[in-house]
């Protein structure tokens, strides 16, 4: 057995046919691997057991309403980017039980679920979704209550990152300030060069996994290859906003940015624009949207029980704040129109999450735009309410 | 106004307390006060609240809902909920008898400033079944009463027989409470006001300066109720009201209950009238 | 104990699908059956009861002169009146005559067309009588048949969602078959209930759930359109189970007229 100890920070070169030995040394340490798979025309998080199963060669094509993956020859293990699929559905499922209540002779007994799960370790997490997870972290850990659910199943995860190689035409994470270079907040982040991965170690768990791995020290080449491929990837995304003239006579997809000055404050004092019905009449109020968000975390609480009423569990799913029940009072519902709950939608996600959590609830991933039915773009919302004609 | 934050964090936010109903009082028609009282004697001599704060009442089945405590914060035996009975959980509860169990999540909120007025005149300013989450601050007061200077209590309801606590009334008169009452519709006995509570605010002579305002009703009395007293030169900061919305989980976690910038669960339900101000007036927000 | 409720169920036109689903419910239907006395259900019981009855299941749509004046009778004998499924609730299927002509149609299938009495329309119970509650689907859901009834027992409001199919598929895993494949496909503007089943087999939902709380049909049909989806197509998929429901119909309406 290869040993060789890797300080955090440290950055290792690790052949391309080494990815399956960092699957199997993360079995043995007890993790159930998850990873990119191809399902039904998507990349979605799945069971990853072989590096074979990757979507080596694939990249996809994103734009309102609109996700396609096609082959290339010139594609590596990881040149598609975020599917519908996000960390999310792995920490806050779409189901979950809160409470179990039991009545023994008019006596409730009430229990809650020992959380106790299995450790996971994730492949292929990009810069947007890192920064999302670390904005699901303040929601359900930063406040003075602690999701316990949450918590247990954030502390058993591992998390390997990727860089970028590519941007679709939806993602704008230069614009949210979250990518496309992974940072921090990862346990190993990948970046692939032609013949091999740079590996970053970032954290102590991610150095012991390493252990077992066969790697050698990068060159100072190496790590200045692995970072060029982001740095020319962002920058190659910064000019889309000088280049808008020339996008809107292409027939490609628009490349998304989005400009975020004072975008609190423009938000807030366009409660009452008319941009708000007109976007409401393409709305569907479907939560597509709210559900793909890698930082939406609306819920909703129901009873489920049996019909003696005796045998009753609390479950706690999935909402959206484009539903009616979300804002349903006695009194009826708050926000009775389409328009009144896209704008509670984008004015949260931009502005008023600044005021809650001290960050954009936006990470740029671009996934509302795609999974969309109807393709509607809120880096287009935005300028209409900026006044921009484009 | 998040006043969670000097307690430690709570890690079984989700856990909910058996509780016994103690006593159920009619007070009007379709509203009745539920005295509980917690089963676990170590969670029932933990508990504390301030007053303005809510519960979560949970009837299994049935579902929650958050309701206000309406009992004297000083008091740690019992926990009164007044309610009102208008959908699920809240007409399940008025099937509840004496001696049945309810579960219990709390307390949440913020709370009304009954330190941060010490030394001023109050003027509590409610209508309808808004004087239930006022009565713990009312309590707080007449504990208290050397701490404040005058205290009136404006209250109206839609009739003389939709007024709440109204035989308490005598007791806070005798420790120096100002009540003013009115009713929209009057009965042929009626002595008192007829007219909606902000109108009760034209017979008053305010110290401005020195007078806070707490109001808890429905938000378009609230609204008046507010211009009302910035007319009279109340500073705003020194205005509080408490809003209504779908509170669901109590901790920010579900997002149901959001306005503007916050989770009335969590921020509220009291907010300072300086925090709602740039949203008060919007329709659907 | 108060004495238990008593549930009938009538039948108007229909495939008998959704009464099947109460008695699919097989271990379920067992605990109904503790919880309320089926009075009166032509296809579970040989011995009926008369009315009056606390709670009406009513299943299939009005198309006869006869159903018109037994909807009314049944109305006055439930206490709550609830319609199952599509046709009930929206015309069912049936309701395709409301764009055609009937004694065309009664020409074609019938060797003797004299026989037949029928009105020119298939319209839904809440067109005749107030009801009281809607059990979508064309079937409806035997969970939310359970729920319904469960609901009725304990005096509470049901819990029936009235969101989007999309919120069941995401919940559920499904990638979107109208954005990874460009399948026109219904959920969006069409309630939940079903669990989402037709797009987890890669086929477009059907609507039969009829359209949701807030649906905007009409966007999206143009949004297929601009996508390159025939319009003919949409309006086949708006008309299907819940066709006549009033925001299909229109969406439906709005497209034939754009393109006559």
């Amino acid at each position: 057995m290869f040993v060789n100890k890797a300080p955090i920070k440290s950055y290792l070169s690790v052949g391309k046919s080494q990815l399956q030995s960092l699957i199997d040394g993360l079995h043995k340490l007890g993790y159930q691997t998850i990873g990119p798979r191809i399902v039904d025309g998507a990349i979605v998080y799945g069971e990853l057991n072989a590096i074979s199963d990757l979507p080596v060669g694939y990249v996809d094509w994103q734009d309102g309403g609109k996700y396609r993956l096609e082959p290339s020859d010139e594609a590596g293990h990881f040149d598609y980017v975020v599917g519908p699929d996000s960390l999310k559905k792995f920490l806050f499922p779409a189901r979950e039980t809160l409470l179990q209540s039991i009545r023994v002779d008019g006596t409730w007994n009430m229990a809650t679920p020992d959380p106790a799960p299995h450790p996971l370790a994730v492949f292929g997490v990009r810069s947007c979704d890192l920064h999302a997870l670390a904005i699901q972290d303040k929601v359900f850990l930063g406040g003075p209550y602690v999701d316990p659910g949450y918590q247990s199943r954030r502390n058993a995860l591992f998390v390997v990152a990727v860089n970028c190689r590519r941007a679709a035409a939806t993602c704008f994470c230069h614009s949210m300030k979250t990518g496309p270079a992974v940072e921090g907040g990862f346990d190993l982040a990948l970046t692939e060069l032609a013949d091999r991965f740079v590996v970053q170690v970032g954290s102590t768990r991610g150095a012991e996994v390493m252990t077992n791995i066969e790697w050698t020290a990068c060159t100072l080449q190496d790590i200045d290859d692995a970072r060029s491929i982001s740095k020319t990837l962002r920058d190659q995304m910064r000019t889309r906003a000088h280049n808008a003239e020339t996008q809107r006579e292409s027939e490609l997809p628009r490349e998304r940015h989005l400009d975020t000055t004072d975008i609190h404050d423009l938000l807030l004092d366009n409660l009452e624009h008319p941009r708000w019905s007109q976007v409401a009449n393409r709305c569907l109020a479907c939560a597509n949207c709210t559900i793909v968000c890698p930082t939406c975390f609306c819920s909703s609480v129901s009873e489920v029980s049996d019909l003696s009423g005796d045998n009753v569990r609390r479950e706690r799913a999935w909402d959206s704040c484009f539903t009616a029940e979300h804002s349903y009072m006695n009194t009826g519902t708050v926000r009775k129109t389409t328009a009144s709950r896209y704008r509670q939608w984008l004015t949260h996600k931009l502005a008023t999450w600044t005021d809650q959590f001290g960050t954009s609830g936006c990470v740029g991933c671009g996934r509302c735009i795609t999974w969309c039915p109807v393709g509607i773009d809120l880096t287009e919302e935005v300028a209409a309410i900026r006044g921009d004609e484009s | 106004m998040t006043m969670l934050l000097d307690q430690p964090k709570n890690c079984q936010p989700w856990t909910a307390h058996s509780a016994r109903i103690v006593d159920i009082r009619p007070e009007v028609p379709g509203v009745a006060t539920y005295d509980l009282v917690l089963d676990d004697p170590q969670v029932a001599s933990a508990y504390r609240f301030r007053p303005g704060q809510f519960n979560m009442l949970y009837l299994p089945g049935f579902g929650e809902s958050a309701i206000s405590i309406s009992s004297d914060p000083a008091r740690h035996d019992v926990l009164s909920h007044t309610v009102r009975v208008a959908g699920n959980v809240t007409q399940a509860l008025a099937k509840q008898k004496v001696g049945d169990r309810i579960a219990v999540r709390g307390p949440f909120g913020s709370d009304w400033p009954v330190n941060a007025c010490r030394g001023h005149d109050i003027v509590l300013a409610c209508g309808g079944i808004g004087l239930a989450p006022l009565r713990p601050a009312i309590y707080h007061i007449l504990n208290h009463r050397e701490d404040y200077g005058r205290v009136i209590v404006l209250y109206g309801a839609r009739t003389p027989g939709d007024l709440l606590y109204t035989a308490e009334f005598s007791a806070w008169r005798e420790k120096k409470l100002e009540v003013e009452v009115s009713v929209d519709v009057g009965t042929p006995d009626w002595k008192g006001h007829i007219g909606v509570v902000p109108v009760l605010f034209y017979r008053l002579r305010l110290q401005p300066e020195r007078t806070s305002v707490m109001s808890c009703g429905p938000e378009i009395m609230m609204r008046f109720v507010v211009f009302e007293a910035l007319a009279r030169k109340v500073r705003p900061e020194n205005i509080y009201v408490s809003l209504e919305r779908n509170m669901s989980c109590g901790m920010g976690f579900c997002g149901h209950c959001q306005m503007g910038p916050y989770f009335v669960c969590k921020d509220g339900p009291v907010f300072n009238f300086r925090q709602v101000e740039p949203y008060f007036h919007l329709e659907d927000l | 104990m108060t004495k238990k409720p008593t549930l009938a169920v009538f039948k108007f036109a229909s495939c008998d699908g959704c009464q099947l689903s109460l008695l699919d419910a097989e271990d379920e239907l067992l605990a109904v059956a503790g919880a309320v006395e089926i009075a009166y259900f032509l296809e579970a019981r040989t011995q009926q009861m008369d009315g009056p009855y606390d709670v009406g299941l009513v299943e299939g749509s009005i198309t006869t002169a006869h159903d018109e004046k037994r909807i009314q009778e049944i109305r006055k004998q439930c206490r709550f009146l609830v319609t199952i499924g599509a046709c009930a609730t929206a015309g069912g299927i049936q309701a395709l005559r409301n764009w055609a002509n009937v004694d065309d149609f009664i020409d074609h299938v019938y060797a003797h067309p004299d026989y037949i009495q029928t009105l020119k329309t298939s319209t839904p119970v809440s067109d005749h009588v107030p009801v009281d509650f809607e059990l979508r689907g064309c079937p409806i859901n035997k969970y939310q048949l359970v729920e319904l009834v469960a609901s009725l027992v304990h005096g509470r409001k049901p819990r029936v969602p009235t969101y989007s199919v999309c919120l069941e598929c995401k919940q559920r895993g499904t990638v979107c078959v109208a954005v990874a494949r460009g399948i026109a496909c219904l959920g969006p503007v069409t309630q939940a209930g079903c669990g989402a089943i037709c797009p987890s087999y890669c086929r477009e939902c059907f609507g039969c759930y009829g359209p949701n709380e807030r649906a905007n049909p009409i966007s999206l049909s143009r949004h297929y359109q601009s996508v390159g989806v025939p319009s003919d197509h949409v309006v086949r998929l708006l008309r299907n189970f819940n066709a006549y429901a009033p925001a299909f119909r229109q969406a439906s309406n709005d497209l034939q007229e754009a393109n006559s």
